[in-house]
């Protein structure tokens, strides 16, 4: 029963790395897929040994860095769960998708950068000590760095440096809130790091809300939120559509995941005492984000821009203190990572087909590339929270929750839906319909693995969207004991409540 | 007064010694072995009386005895003005370790062309016919090695000293051969003499002021032990403006050669114009051995007295740290730009420093400032010394290409270099699985636990503000396209590889295992008065 689960899920990407990187050139891609497709085989064994409603699973814990009461200490939840699946499925996905998106630079660089930005992400997605997450957390950085500057369009250099710059930024901040951490522990005894020690202490009330901010802007940052979302758009516009997919799909869901995990977790009341500003940073982000999006001229922008929306309503959904809203932000975190992955790699093939992507540049590709545009819209329909796809669950749950917070939460973040629609269905419309551009005749059809790699995506997609709820199974457990932290019950206005009432 | 015969502890203060010893029979090489012999005499002597004095340190370390409740090792050597304890053990092996790896870069003479980077013959005027002759003739200044041991030798008395006069001996001894050693550079030698101008000139003001302040606390308790200093301080005897004044002009002094600021602005000139080794070495050599003293002067001497000069260090270490972020940004020069980061580092440092507490606020196994700082000194000073080795690789027709445009281009060039230059980036800023992030950790936890947060939070600032200029560099070397021919980069004999190697291994180790140097540094214990 001691098997490391967990490290070696960590370890297998992370050897893949180094194996990928002195591959030759010729190999160096299937190797990589290799090895992602191994961790992804590894982690739905992990999927399946997981027990619902069995809490913390999978740990393990040695001592690290005795002198500061740093352990390493992993295990997963059902939170950890759904996110460790979502990573070790997206990046075979996009490796397969960006195949030959790196020919000409070196791929085996491109590819072995790639399983180290997993092998960090899985390790901040399992980490239960706050000193490890934030190492991992940090690490992250470094390859998502070189993936984005190395690999992309002509603006790439400038969008790395601000990209880190950002991230470096609110990891610092963070640092201080992690140090301050450790000296409240200190002061109450023990220097300890691991979060179920750290959940214990009684921290008074204004330290508390000094810490909370250190890591809210850490994770603002992250997800991001308005105001400090200006490196998203610059980012997977320059960037290539693969890494766009790792960052916005995988890294920034370290941001919310954060926020449920560490504000809500170890700071509950800090976290209600922020609730009011959060709320209403989340709304800015959902409508700022969605307008903004609106007035794109850059295919990839727009969708980057989209996202700031999307994460707008997941941190919503975990700042409203409801059961309803946190099963909809995760599932919400979930959803977002198919949907915006299979926009990205779509509008992405679109771009490798025409050279550019600004979206003046296309018109009329449904003729000519029916499949390309036959799923091009169904993404972008997930994407407008169409009911029947996905992210229409966990969109709606989140409304909910933000009407029962309060009406005007709710009003706004309805309006988010309404531009969404605009925004995705104006796309759609400039880019696939109308006369066809000259330049857009020419265009092939998806190949078949063009086609194999988007085809999961949206198959799920649709699969959840009708039946949510092996997801819901999962993060439920996970959220009922979030909310129990930061002291609240379920008293929503909803059935299942009143027939449990009833009994 | 009686006139007391001091007992010497011979095995105690064998590290120096040894060094001492060697720095003399260098100069006796110097003057008695035919040209031809010297370099590789020197080479030997010093090398070898580097390493002996490391393992006649680590006997020395093994045989501390243990002090009263066990948190001091030690014992107080020739009549008291030498204190033998855990931290100078400490910073002892740490300085002569640097030492080793500076007196292999010294030692460096694949990159000239088989010649040292110092200059063929001091004496000849820049330019001159005399001058053309020494480099033509191939001569080479080898009495670099003894003034290296000199310098060594007073960094190893400087942490070590317990009393006023002994430091300031120290001090002297320390820098004289330094500033001499500036002026040595092979190219660009104009450079190179204004900076060892400078560096004396300004050096020796501040020893002034460290002896002003030397003479006032004297006025003050009528004595130059710290153990009676911090007595005299407990029992108030004095005029409390002699020891305000004298306090302050002592701090002066040492902060000078930390390189902090106000005091800060001889670095950037002096890191630029000396010989690439010798700024390798003085950056993390010097550093080490000044806190080790500033340390033992504010914790022993001062101690009682700490909520006088903290809320001075408080304002010292915000301005160290910003100035030294913020000036690093507009450098266009890589050694004026690790000059600068050297400068925000001392603010880190002396954040480090701020976080004295009395042992009963601590809670078991919490992080002691003393030990912060200490770890700090290593982390920093290898991969200073690391990243100044890579400076020296780094070359174009007319010597070391240390213009930040010239290094565009690195990664392609010479992917290793690059790595490792970046890595010891990284380490400077403090990201995460390298030694500079626990560092800067252990500093800040210090600071934090003794309520110093208006620090913590300018040093984060300042962080922030540094990451920018350390990305900026990496972005050059992997992503800018190269100007003209590009950078080339020189192979380097083992000695300087070996330097580097040795740099990033630290780095990277002590970033993921720093267990064991942490606890050896908590070993270490207090300062015994």
């Amino acid at each position: 029963m001691n098997t490391p689960w967990l490290t070696i899920l960590i370890l297998l990407p992370l050897v893949g790395t180094a194996v990928t990187a002195v591959s030759p050139r010729g190999v160096a891609r299937q190797v990589g897929l290799g090895f992602a497709a191994a961790t992804l085989a590894f982690a739905a064994v992990i999927a399946s040994r997981y027990q619902l409603n069995g809490g913390w699973q999978f740990e393990e814990q040695h001592t690290w860095i005795e002198a500061f009461g740093v352990h390493y200490a992993v295990g997963i939840d059902g939170l950890g769960l759904v996110m460790v699946l979502l990573t070790s499925a997206l990046v075979p996905i996009v490796m397969l998708a960006s195949w030959h998106d790196a020919d000409d630079r070196n791929p085996a660089h491109y590819f072995a950068l790639m399983l180290a930005l997993q092998a960090a992400s899985l390790a901040v997605f399992v980490a239960t000590d706050v000193f490890l997450f934030y190492v991992v957390f940090e690490a992250t950085l470094i390859p998502a760095y070189f993936l984005i500057g190395g690999y992309g369009r002509v603006g790439r250099g400038r969008a790395a440096v601000k990209f880190l710059v950002y991230q470096l930024a609110g990891g610092l901040i963070m640092l201080g809130s992690v140090i301050g951490l450790y000296v409240v522990a200190a002061n109450q005894g023990e220097p300890t790091y691991l979060l179920s020690d750290l959940a214990a202490l009684d921290i008074d009330p204004v330290t508390q809300r000094w810490l909370f901010l250190g890591f809210f802007v850490a994770f603002a940052i992250k997800a991001p939120m308005f105001p400090v979302h200006t490196w998203l758009a610059d980012t997977t516009a320059e960037a290539t559509p693969g890494t766009s997919v790792l960052l916005v799909c995988v890294l920034d869901k370290i941001g919310t995941f954060g926020m449920l995990r560490f504000c809500l977790g170890l700071l509950p009341n800090a976290s209600e005492w922020a609730t009011p500003a959060v709320v209403i940073l989340a709304l800015i982000s959902i409508v700022y984000g969605a307008v903004v999006a609106i007035g794109q001229v850059d295919m990839l922008r727009l969708i980057g821009l989209t996202s700031l929306s999307h994460f707008g309503f997941i941190v919503l959904g975990i700042f409203v203190f409801t059961p309803q809203g946190a099963s909809g932000a995760i599932l919400y975190m979930v959803n977002h990572g198919i949907g915006t992955a299979a926009l990205l790699l779509l509008a992405g093939y679109l771009v490798k087909r025409r050279g550019t992507p600004a979206i003046k540049a296309f018109g009329g590709v449904e003729k000519v590339t029916p499949v390309l545009a036959g799923l091009f819209l169904i993404a972008g329909l997930a994407a407008a929270g169409l009911p029947g796809l996905s992210p229409f669950v966990s969109e709606i749950l989140v409304m909910i929750s933000a009407f029962d917070y309060a009406w005007w939460a709710g009003a706004v973040a309805v309006s988010g839906i309404v531009l969404a629609a605009i925004y995705m269905l104006w796309l759609y419309q400039r880019v696939m319909t109308g006369p066809t551009a000259p330049e857009v005749a020419e265009f092939k059809d998806l190949n078949r693995r063009e086609v194999g790699a988007v085809a999961p995506l949206i198959l799920a997609l649709v699969l959840f969207g009708f039946y949510p709820m092996p997801i819901l199974d999962v993060i439920n457990p996970t959220v009922d004991t979030i909310l129990e932290q930061v002291g609240v019950s379920d008293d929503g206005p909803v059935v299942e409540t009143a027939t449990e009432g009833g009994h | 007064m009686e006139f007391v015969k001091p007992e010497v502890q011979y095995f105690e203060v064998a590290p120096m010694l040894i060094v001492y010893a060697a720095a003399c029979l260098g100069v006796v090489i110097e003057a008695f072995l035919p040209r031809p012999l010297r370099f590789t005499a020197q080479v030997v002597v010093t090398v070898g009386s580097l390493v002996a004095a490391f393992v006649m340190t680590i006997l020395v370390a093994l045989d501390l005895e243990k002090l009263g409740d066990g948190r001091a090792y030690g014992l107080l050597g020739l009549n008291g003005t030498l204190a033998i304890d855990g931290p100078t053990v400490f910073l002892w092996g740490l300085l002569l370790l640097l030492a080793i790896a500076g007196a292999l870069l010294f030692a460096e003479r694949s990159l000239e062309g088989g010649l040292t980077a110092f200059s063929g013959q001091a004496a000849a005027m820049p330019g001159s016919e005399s001058e053309r002759q020494a480099s033509v003739r191939g001569l080479e200044h080898t009495e670099i090695f003894p003034l290296l041991l000199f310098a060594v030798g007073g960094m190893l008395l400087f942490p070590a000293s317990n009393d006023l006069i002994t430091m300031f001996i120290a001090l002297e001894v320390l820098s004289l051969p330094l500033y001499l050693l500036c002026g040595l550079a092979r190219r660009r030698r104009l450079l190179s003499q204004e900076a060892a101008m400078k560096y004396f000139l300004l050096g020796a003001f501040s020893s002034g002021f460290f002896l002003y302040g030397v003479a006032l606390i004297y006025g003050y308790t009528g004595s130059m032990g710290f153990a009676e200093i911090n007595e005299a301080i407990r029992n108030d005897v004095g005029n409390q403006a002699l020891l305000l004044t004298g306090m302050g002009l002592l701090a002066v002094g040492l902060l000078f050669k930390v390189g902090a600021a106000p005091f800060h602005s001889w670095t950037p000139d002096v890191y630029q114009g000396a010989p690439t080794p010798v700024t390798a070495f003085m950056a993390a050599a010097t550093k080490a051995a000044a806190f080790g003293a500033l340390l033992r002067l504010f914790y022993v001497a001062f101690g009682n007295e700490r909520w006088t000069w903290q809320p001075m260090l408080w304002v010292i270490a915000i301005l160290t740290m910003l100035v030294g972020a913020v000036l690093a940004i507009a450098q266009s020069d890589i050694k004026r730009m690790l000059a600068y980061s050297s400068v925000a580092h001392t603010g880190f440092l002396l954040t480090g420093v701020i976080g004295l507490q009395s042992a009963g606020q601590l809670a078991e196994g919490e992080v002691t400032a003393l030990q912060a700082v200490l770890f700090y000194l290593v982390t920093y000073g290898f991969s200073t010394l690391g990243a100044f080795a890579i400076v020296s690789l780094v070359r174009d027709a007319s010597g070391e290409a240390t213009h930040l445009s010239r290094w565009a281009g690195l990664g392609k060039e010479s992917p290793l270099v690059a790595g490792t230059f970046a890595l010891f980036l990284l380490a400077m800023a403090g990201i995460p699985l390298t030694s500079g992030f626990v560092g800067k950790w252990a500093v800040f936890a210090a600071a934090l636990s003794a309520g110093a947060w208006p620090v913590v939070a300018a040093a984060i600032g300042a962080s922030i503000v540094a990451a920018f200029f350390y990305v900026r560099v990496i972005l050059l070397m992997y992503f800018s396209e190269p100007v003209g021919d590009g950078p080339s980069v020189t192979k380097p004999s083992l000695m300087t590889s070996g330097v580097i190697a040795v740099g990033a291994v630290v780095t990277v180790v002590l970033g993921i295992v720093p267990g064991p140097v942490l606890d050896l540094a908590a070993r270490a214990g207090e300062f015994i008065r």
